[in-house]
């Protein structure tokens, strides 16, 4: 046991800053990292005991307790309650005779809810034992607990044939599928394998490859937006040993997927971004921070990886070009959403909880191990590779004004055709909503929870009853605008998850409810703030829900989302969005429930409040309003 | 390198040395400025966000910023001041803050700031925390559910080696600050009393000896937290 654990420790060098790497293995090893690992690693990694379990109590897939020899992580996030979350669950629970998040006292089954896992289009989904089973029904999941009491393997589990496009590469094996409805110039299958790396970068120098990524106007396609050739100046002019591309591959926000599709079908057009950006920052170390949702890529990444090495795309000296040296490895994550936020993303990255840093300094400044580092989204590198292909005039021909080029949209939720979409910038939400075929909407939500949820109301094919409702000075402007909002950073800014809501949709109950249960779940807890409000503001939520509310508990929400945005990161500063944009967008949703006569209301529920001393002496209780 | 950066804070002058944060440079020009978990000598993580100003139209955490020359810093504004007491208020209903039977009390920083921006009943409900009290090893104990997560234990408290005797643990609204069992076995007499020296609040106490200075004559009953540092 010991000697196993030392040579997990060897291979990383005793290197607390590999704490992640020691941890993910000892998973895979032995299911959990008990109190003896612990001490193990404690001592050769001169940490206390406590030191250690803070990094592993931080992520959602690390646990001190044995684990079950099956674990069922089912999504959660809205897109899996739309398409029968609840059903699923319950099936789950009966057929299992364990509640979730618990273990069958044999051991066999474990069950576990777990937030976003990149399958909105594919939902309701769940990873078990780090292979990934999509569309489950009750009678799929019923026949997955029989297969599994049987005693069959995790492969034999599988039932259906593998999807689409790489996910059926033999090293994949995986069910999954890309469902790319929409392909521009990212997507188009005029790519040539490399081409830049082998033939384009001899020919031009770093600083023109800065120039071009500059004159292109490509920006973050994460959700910031900030401009990639002035992160990559930046980054280029900072002294330091090593310099460090990282690639961003941890979308964790609910209803984005478009990074596992890239990752499965074009993972070589977002390697090659990264050598690129190697190129133009003279960087020597190379990262690609998977998400541990995309765990079952591994294998066949590293295989791209592996393949690139064999071509001397990666090593010393690519292509030929003397002292450029570049390799890259993948670090898994473990669970935590926040760890998409570049320095949490970092912080992870050195072994450690994944908590923001304060700025200054910027990554570009001290990154990772404090050598200037550049952290890119996955989406932003492949179409670097593109613009340096074809010139940033070519670029600049596509998008709007203010946002040129073209974006990845996750569309999910209430439509026909779910799945990945490249439009270029300028796209209203009217066409999206008739690419994915969807009827009948009342709200599309942009850039996730942390983003917009946009009243789509049709204000010309109101009914006389309902547009009194919206008889708000405010309200009626939304409405008439919302459908032909458009994609843009000056509009509506995304990261590219789009998720579709119908007419039958419970905005408050179901939607909101969901995404700010997300961000109590995912919040980190270093920001008094974003560590307190969201429970505070769901909890108000809750008490207008429940006919309890009054006008004045509308206006403390929207007075203490202001708080909220004093967090360190986005995810705080963006951790009340949910509530704020749907009292804008969807105040009479508020009004509906909140009692516009009464001033004060105490929440107290006497029938509820004694209900317990009453079942003990066995009273009823008789309820008199008079 | 050492020459002397000049800006603003609340239209005063204000003299920086180079390095300094704003919160350092505000304390050195007799400008106070509200701070929780930032603590001398440590890097500082901005994570209560009380210190929290207006930079450029922006929120910026004065412990972790450093002065730049010509900045326009705004602090004492209705608008800072008032978010400042929210977070004070935030922190008192996360909690158990009972201050008459508070072995810190006049000593407690989140106390004394609470006079100091004047909060009578906080506007968010209490949450009446259960996480109970902690009795790790001889000489600590440690009260849960006055902790307000600074960090300043983690970051003061080690051993020669540089091991941390408290750790966090969980996160999200879960997140708490525990102390290592096997360390807390063995911390020394000095160490101990000097993590509850360093606890701005009553979480980190010292066993066997309360109330040695009665209250009524501690350090913030006397004088107004911040007093000591404004010049007006």
């Amino acid at each position: 046991m010991k000697e196993k654990i030392e040579s997990i420790l060897d291979k990383y060098n005793n290197d607390p800053s590999r704490l992640m790497d020691i941890l993910l293995d000892i998973m895979e090893n032995s299911g959990y990292v008990d109190e003896f690992s612990i001490s193990v690693i404690a001592e050769n990694l001169k940490l206390s005991v406590a030191q250690v379990k803070e990094t592993i109590s931080f992520y959602h897939f690390f646990s001190e307790k044995p684990m079950a020899k099956f674990n069922i992580y089912l999504n959660n996030s809205i897109t899996s309650v739309i398409r029968g979350f609840k059903e699923v669950k319950e099936t789950l629970e009966a057929e299992a005779g364990i509640n979730f998040g618990s273990i069958t006292e044999d051991g066999l089954i474990g069950l576990f809810e777990t937030s976003c896992i990149g399958m909105n289009d594919q939902g309701p989904a769940a990873i078990i034992n780090n292979k990934v089973f999509t569309n489950l029904t009750p009678y799929r999941v019923r026949k997955l607990i029989a297969d599994i009491k049987e005693g069959k393997t995790i492969d034999e589990l599988v039932y259906e044939n593998h999807g689409d496009g790489n996910n059926s590469h033999p090293i994949m094996n995986s069910m999954v599928y890309n469902h790319i409805r929409k392909k521009s110039i990212l997507l188009d299958d005029n790519y040539v394998k490399f081409d830049v790396i082998a033939n384009d970068l001899k020919n031009i120098s770093p600083q023109d490859v800065i120039q071009s990524i500059e004159d292109s106007n490509l920006r973050g396609r994460g959700g910031a937006g900030f401009p990639t050739g002035l992160k990559w100046k930046f980054g280029s002019r900072m002294p330091g040993k090593h310099r460090v591309i990282i690639c961003n591959a941890d979308e964790g926000e609910p209803g984005t997927f478009k990074d596992r599709v890239m990752l499965t079908q074009y993972s070589d057009l977002v390697f090659e971004g990264m050598v690129l950006a190697a190129y133009a920052t003279k960087a020597d170390i190379g990262v690609l921070y998977l998400r541990f949702e995309y765990k079952y890529m591994l294998d066949y990444l590293n295989s791209v990886l592996d393949e690139m090495r064999k071509n001397n795309y990666l090593g010393t000296n690519i292509s030929g070009i003397e002292g450029f040296n570049f390799d890259i490895r993948i670090q898994l994550g473990a669970g935590a959403y926040v760890c998409g936020e570049e320095s949490a993303l970092i912080e992870s990255m050195e072994g450690k909880r994944g908590e923001p840093r304060d700025k200054p300094p910027f990554p570009v400044e001290k990154g990772y191990l404090e050598y200037p580092t550049i952290v890119n989204n996955v989406e932003t590198l492949a179409s670097a590779v593109k613009i340096v292909k074809n010139g940033a005039k070519w670029y600049n021909s596509f998008g709007t004004k203010d946002s040129l080029g073209t974006k990845l949209l996750s569309v999910s939720g209430d439509c026909r055709f779910p799945g990945i979409y490249e439009v270029e910038w300028g796209t209203s939400i009217r066409e999206v909503l008739e690419m994915a075929g969807a009827n009948n909407v009342q709200a599309v939500q942009v850039g996730g929870p942390s983003g917009t949820l946009v009243n789509v109301k049709d204000i010309d094919n109101l009914s006389k009853t309902e547009l009194m409702k919206w008889y708000k000075p405010s309200g009626m402007m939304t409405a008439q605008t919302a459908f032909d909002r458009k994609l843009s950073y000056s509009d509506l800014p995304t990261g590219g998850s789009i998720i579709i809501f119908n007419k039958d949709r419970d905005i408050l109950r179901e939607v909101v409810m969901n995404f700010m249960d997300f961000f109590i779940e995912e919040s980190c807890g270093s920001c008094s703030t974003c560590r307190n409000l969201p429970r505070i503001m769901k909890e108000k939520l809750e008490k207008i829900i429940s006919g309890h509310g009054v006008r004045d508990d509308i206006d403390d929400l929207l007075n203490w989302g202001k708080i909220i945005k004093l967090s360190r990161c986005g995810l705080g500063q963006t951790a009340a969005n949910p509530i704020l944009s749907s009292i804008l967008n969807f105040r009479h949703l508020y009004e509906e429930h909140v009692k516009a006569m009464t001033d004060y209301d105490n929440q107290f529920d006497l029938s509820k409040s004694v209900s317990p001393a009453n079942s003990f002496v066995g009273r009823k209780f008789i309820h008199n309003h008079s | 390198m050492s020459e002397e950066i000049k800006f603003k804070i609340d239209g005063k002058d204000i003299i920086a040395k180079n390095g300094q944060t704003i919160v350092e440079a505000a304390r050195d020009n007799g400008v106070f400025i509200p701070t929780l978990c930032n603590f001398k000598g440590v890097k500082p993580k901005g994570s209560c966000r009380i210190c929290s100003v207006k930079v450029n139209n922006r929120f910026m955490t004065s412990c972790t910023t450093p002065a730049a020359p010509g900045m326009e810093v705004y602090s004492d504004t209705k608008e800072i001041s008032d978010l400042r007491k929210s977070i004070i208020e935030l922190l008192f209903v996360s909690g158990n803050h009972f201050c008459p039977s508070c072995e810190k009390s006049g000593n407690c920083e989140l106390q004394a700031l609470a006079y100091k921006y004047q909060m009578m009943v906080p506007r968010f409900p209490y949450s009446f925390k259960k996480h109970g009290v902690i009795s790790t090893g001889p000489k600590l104990l440690k009260e849960q559910d006055r902790c307000i997560l600074c960090q300043r234990c983690m970051k003061t408290i080690k051993d020669e080696d540089g091991k941390r005797y408290y750790a966090f643990k969980d996160r999200g609204n879960k997140l708490e600050v525990v102390m290592d069992e096997e360390m807390s076995k063995t911390i020394p007499d000095e160490l101990a009393k000097q993590a509850m020296e360093n606890c701005p609040v009553g979480s980190i106490i010292y066993k066997e000896i309360g109330f040695a200075e009665p209250i009524g004559t501690r350090k913030y009953d006397k004088k107004s937290i911040g007093s000591e540092i404004e010049t007006n």
